[in-house]
């Protein structure tokens, strides 16, 4: 969750128009070769295994390192003079400021109020007012079922705390990334190409890494917060936005243009309001990814349902730190839910669809209440503040009982899942990455991706894997390609599975939809403790985790690319009378072939991006290395190092890839 | 049309059934609350901000929590608790977000950052807080009653495939600790020739999960541990001898081939708050307490779940006369 991979919006649209007649899928000479580097790479491997693997010793560390931690160390040392920290901590206590007065007027006692200024009920009442205002009423209701959950579960303050930290860094996310993304839609090629890399950087590179300089930066507790989610919340606005301004259809353009208007005329006018849809989208990822930094965010004190999360952590409470995380999940669920909707009404409206006249009528008489409950909130305590509740603790018994019962029955079948696993892939493949010699593996690795993508794979490929020599973690950078690839595997076996028979079956679509929706979103620390419980210690355990994280994403891509395959297809394959099965081999995955090659990259790097969650749970590797940097401040030089190298491999990986999907797409 | 009259007509019954609500519940106590916190406000007089680091592990919330409680109820100070870990908790005191942190184990590497005698001075010693660490390795407790045998160094070869794992092939497995601790078990293990190697669990939550593990299901684990900790209380965790430590035989870091020390745990105070002086600042000075002490609060919270407010409060309920002798004279 560190590191949400991003969300790519130029390749998130799988082709929508496949290929008319259905190709018989045949292995290229590409996939040849490549299994010819493969075979090569092993034979060489076998005779000189073990030698110049890189790996450091204990706590060896190299001058780049070093270099690193010194440099941070300087930073400290003159944080008292440093006219920058100055600056950056002057905003940072504007941002503590801010969430403070709010969480006065809506989540904590105002002292010496012995509640909020506004209570439960009052805030209550405005949030659905809101969302009858820009959504309708279906999502008013579905925000009053969320905001009164927060309150029966026992954490009312926790859960408004975190939407105000999340609003904050939206609102700042919008501020700032509207502008960079007019830039990225209107720049040339260049600044484009530069932007994108600097947008993959920022999301792959664990906050981990980030958040002892966000503190010195910026501060603790809520400023770090912010700081840190906005990081992280940026890219998506940026890239989303920006793409959809780009594709603003160049007739449209051309057509206004021939009418003489300025730039900031075609801007204002045409591009942005065309391209309303996808900034809503936009606005849309940048929410769902500040709120996947809850719980990162309460390593520096960041208030909100991260804390209560990270608590029970402390006493291994899963129950316990399940509620607040499922919480989490329905603050994204109801945020998803209200921006999708109010981009809808928004349009309906613009279309005449609304009778204008009627909604400022029910919207006047809806706040008649809203006034009502703000003024009992006010005066007294049963609508300021939400009474003891045993549901909290009742959900956290029951949750508690479930992983008991589960561990119990299950966990030899699973610790037999993890031995077979371990010893005919992880093991082996382990062996063959971080074993060889570094010029082995890197020559195989330039190979591999000159063969399956050409000179566009090879040049970026060559650029990392001189990166990742350069900051001397070889050795850990390729036990995590290691998880992460077999990580891959498990997640297309569920995508082909789950996406395949959700495409066939609507029913199973709906049911699994919210389910895969709140794999996406619960704090990935809620569902650790149960899955160490099943695998244990190990480099499993990372990789289940980084599963659990990935799968939703891919499962959703192939059955959305299975389920655009045209029908006219079918019949036709129907009518000559092909079983299920072959219906499902021969045409179906053929033909979305462009989504299972996404969902393969997009669960990747969504794996990847579990690295340091991973070592956390004794997965070693780069993931245990950046843990390490941030848990100890005399290494938080070979941290960074890990946190750099984590980006490179994830730059190549999907280098690699889009350049291998794009020669198969052609 | 028709969804607009019908969400007029349900908003319609929502106000009244909002009035009825509002005749039945009379009484404004809001109001007097906030006066009756005016006039405990003033009384007490002022004795300012606390800023409490709460590093991530039960012992340091039960100690955090019960000065807390004393400051807030007691001394009328405003407490603030920050979930922070050592190396953040160090960098506030220079910044003011951080006043105490009120169990440390050690940190040669932060103090010689924010010490006065090489670092910027924005952080002093704060004394011996009174618990006493006590750090080692660890197996269960059905280990160490089935092979008592293994409760001597000399012996872990004789099991080490046992302690075999997937992750570690031939080897025994070493559970390693959350890396913010002090260890050194990769230079024991090799400098004593032990056929195992270290696996580091990467966080406390890990650790604790494994040991309960492997002592339902009989399993065959040893790893860093230490004392005093609340799972003690539910799983009697055996301590491992190595060589006992010597005086010095820790200070070259790949040398180590001995126990670790009893840890004297002591108190890290913000120079600034310290020297702004004022009730609170001599209550955190004041307090000591043993490791009993902290054990009966962590048991509180961890094994009776409470929240460590009230898990302070009974404490503090049931010990006046230790909490007297903190107070500021």
């Amino acid at each position: 969750m560190s590191t949400l991979a991003p969300p790519r919006p130029e390749a998130a649209q799988p082709d929508k128009s496949p290929p008319a007649e259905v190709k018989r899928w045949v292995p290229s000479s590409r996939w040849a070769w490549a299994l010819g580097v493969v075979v090569l790479w092993i034979g060489i491997w076998a005779l000189t295994k073990g030698n110049d693997t890189l790996a450091l010793a204990g706590r060896e560390r190299t001058g780049v390192q070093d270099a690193l931690a010194e440099f941070r160390d300087k930073v400290i040392a003159s944080r008292g003079d440093n006219p920058l920290i100055q600056l950056t901590y002057e905003i940072g206590s504007g941002f503590t400021s801010l969430v403070d007065w709010l969480q006065r007027m809506v989540s904590v006692e105002n002292f010496p109020r012995p509640v909020p200024e506004i209570g439960w009920l009052g805030v209550t009442a405005v949030a659905v007012w809101i969302g009858l205002a820009v959504a309708g009423w279906r999502i008013a209701l579905l925000i009053a079922a969320s905001f009164v959950s927060f309150g029966v579960f026992g954490y009312w303050s926790d859960a408004v705390d975190l939407l105000i930290v999340t609003f904050v860094a939206v609102a700042v996310s919008v501020l700032v990334g509207m502008p960079l993304a007019v830039l990225m839609g209107t720049g040339n090629r260049a600044v484009n190409a530069v932007m994108t890399t600097f947008l993959d950087v920022f999301q792959t590179i664990p906050t981990f890494v980030f958040l002892a300089p966000i503190a010195l930066f910026f501060g603790i507790g809520a400023s770090g917060a912010v700081v840190a989610t906005l990081l992280y919340a940026l890219p998506p606005i940026i890239r989303v936005a920006g793409h959809g301004i780009r594709t603003v259809s160049a007739t449209t353009i051309e057509a206004t243009d021939s009418a003489g208007q300025t730039r900031w005329q075609r801007l204002a006018k045409v591009q942005l309001p065309m391209a309303r849809r996808t900034i809503v989208v936009g606005l849309n990822q940048t929410t769902l990814a500040a709120l996947s930094m809850a719980t990162i965010a309460a390593f520096v004190d960041g208030p909100g349902l991260g804390q209560p999360v990270l608590d029970y952590l402390k006493t291994v409470n899963v129950g316990g730190a399940f509620v607040p995380g499922v919480l989490i999940v329905v603050i994204a669920v109801m945020l998803d839910r209200t921006t999708t909707a109010a981009s809808e009404y928004g349009e309906r409206a613009a279309r005449g669809g609304v009778d204008l006249k009627r909604r400022r009528i029910v919207l006047a008489a809806a706040a008649v209440p809203v006034l009502v409950c703000l003024y009992m909130s006010r005066t007294y305590p049963w609508a300021a503040e939400f009474g003891d509740s045993t549901w909290g603790p009742r959900l956290a018994d029951a949750v508690n009982d479930f992983f008991g019962w589960f561990t119990d029955n299950f966990r030899d079948l699973t610790q037999g899942f993890k031995d077979l696993t371990s010893a005919v892939l992880l093991n082996p493949l382990e062996s063959l990455l971080a074993e060889s010699p570094w010029w082995l593996a890197a020559g195989a690795l330039l190979l591999l991706a000159f063969v399956l993508g050409g000179l566009r794979a090879l040049v970026p490929t060559l650029l990392c894997v001189a990166g990742l020599l350069y900051f001397g973690l070889w050795h850990d950078a390729m036990i995590t390609l290691n998880m992460t690839l077999v990580g891959t595997v498990l997640v297309m076996v569920l995508a082909l599975v789950f996406g395949v028979w959700m495409a066939r079956s609507p029913k199973l679509d709906l049911v699994m939809r919210p389910l895969l929706d709140a794999g996406q979103t619960i704090p990935p620390f809620v569902y650790l403790i149960p899955v160490l419980a099943l695998f244990g210690i190990t480099r499993f355990t990372a990789i289940v985790a980084g599963v659990v994280y990935a799968a939703p994403v891919a499962i959703k891509l192939v059955a959305d690319g299975v389920k655009a395959v045209s029908p006219t297809t079918l019949e036709a394959t129907r009518s000559t009378g092909s079983t299920t099965w072959q219906e499902i081999i021969k045409v179906q995955l053929p033909m979305a072939r462009a989504s299972l090659v996404l969902a393969a990259n997009q669960g990747l790097l969504y794996v990847l991006a579990m690295a340091v969650i991973g070592g956390l749970v004794g997965a070693g590797g780069l993931g245990y290395d950046v843990v390490l940097g941030f848990a100890r401040s005399e290494e938080w030089g070979f941290g960074a190092a890990a946190g750099i190298s984590i980006v490179l491999l994830g730059i190549m990986v999907d280098r690699i890839a889009r350049a291998a999907a794009q020669k198969t797409s052609r | 049309m028709l969804n607009s009259r019908r969400r007029g007509v349900a908003l319609t019954s929502v106000a009244a059934s909002v009035a009825v609500a509002l005749t039945a519940c009379g009484g404004g106590s809001i109001a007097e609350e906030t006066a009756a916190n005016e006039d405990r406000a003033a009384e007490f007089g002022d004795c300012g901000d606390l800023n409490m680091a709460i590093n991530p592990w039960v012992g340091y919330e039960a100690s955090a929590y019960v000065v807390g409680h004393v400051a807030e109820e007691t001394l009328g100070c405003k407490v603030k608790y920050k979930d922070l870990k050592e190396d953040v908790a160090w960098q506030g005191f220079g910044t003011g977000d951080v006043d105490v942190v009120i169990e440390d184990w050690g940190h040669p590497d932060l103090e010689k950052k924010f010490f006065a005698e090489q670092g910027d001075g924005s952080a002093m010693d704060g004394g011996p807080n009174g618990n006493v660490g006590i750090i080692g390795w660890y197996v269960p407790p059905w280990l160490a009653e089935e092979h008592p045998e293994i409760l001597e160094w000399e012996n872990l070869n004789d099991f080490a495939e046992e302690f075999a794992t997937s992750e570690t092939g031939d080897k025994g497995q070493f559970l390693g600790a959350d890396p913010s601790y002090v260890q050194f078990d990769e230079a024991i293990i090799s400098n004593l020739g032990l056929d195992f190697e270290v696996v580091f669990s990467g966080s406390e939550a890990a650790s604790i999960t494994a040991f309960q593990q492997a002592e339902e299901n009989k399993e065959f684990l040893i790893g860093y541990f230490y004392e005093p900790q609340w799972l003690f209380a539910e799983l009697p965790l055996a301590k491992v001898a190595l060589p006992p430590f010597e005086e010095g035989c820790q200070d070259d870091p790949a040398d180590v081939d001995c126990d670790y020390p009893e840890t004297v745990l002591k108190k890290i105070l913000s120079t600034s708050w310290v020297d702004e002086g004022g009730p609170g600042v001599e209550l955190v000075q004041n307090f000591e307490w043993t490791n009993e002490d902290q054990n009966q609060v962590a048991k509180y919270i961890s094994e009776d779940g409470m929240s460590p407010e009230d898990a302070a409060a009974q404490w503090v309920e049931e010990n006046p006369d230790k909490v007297e002798a903190w107070l500021p004279q």
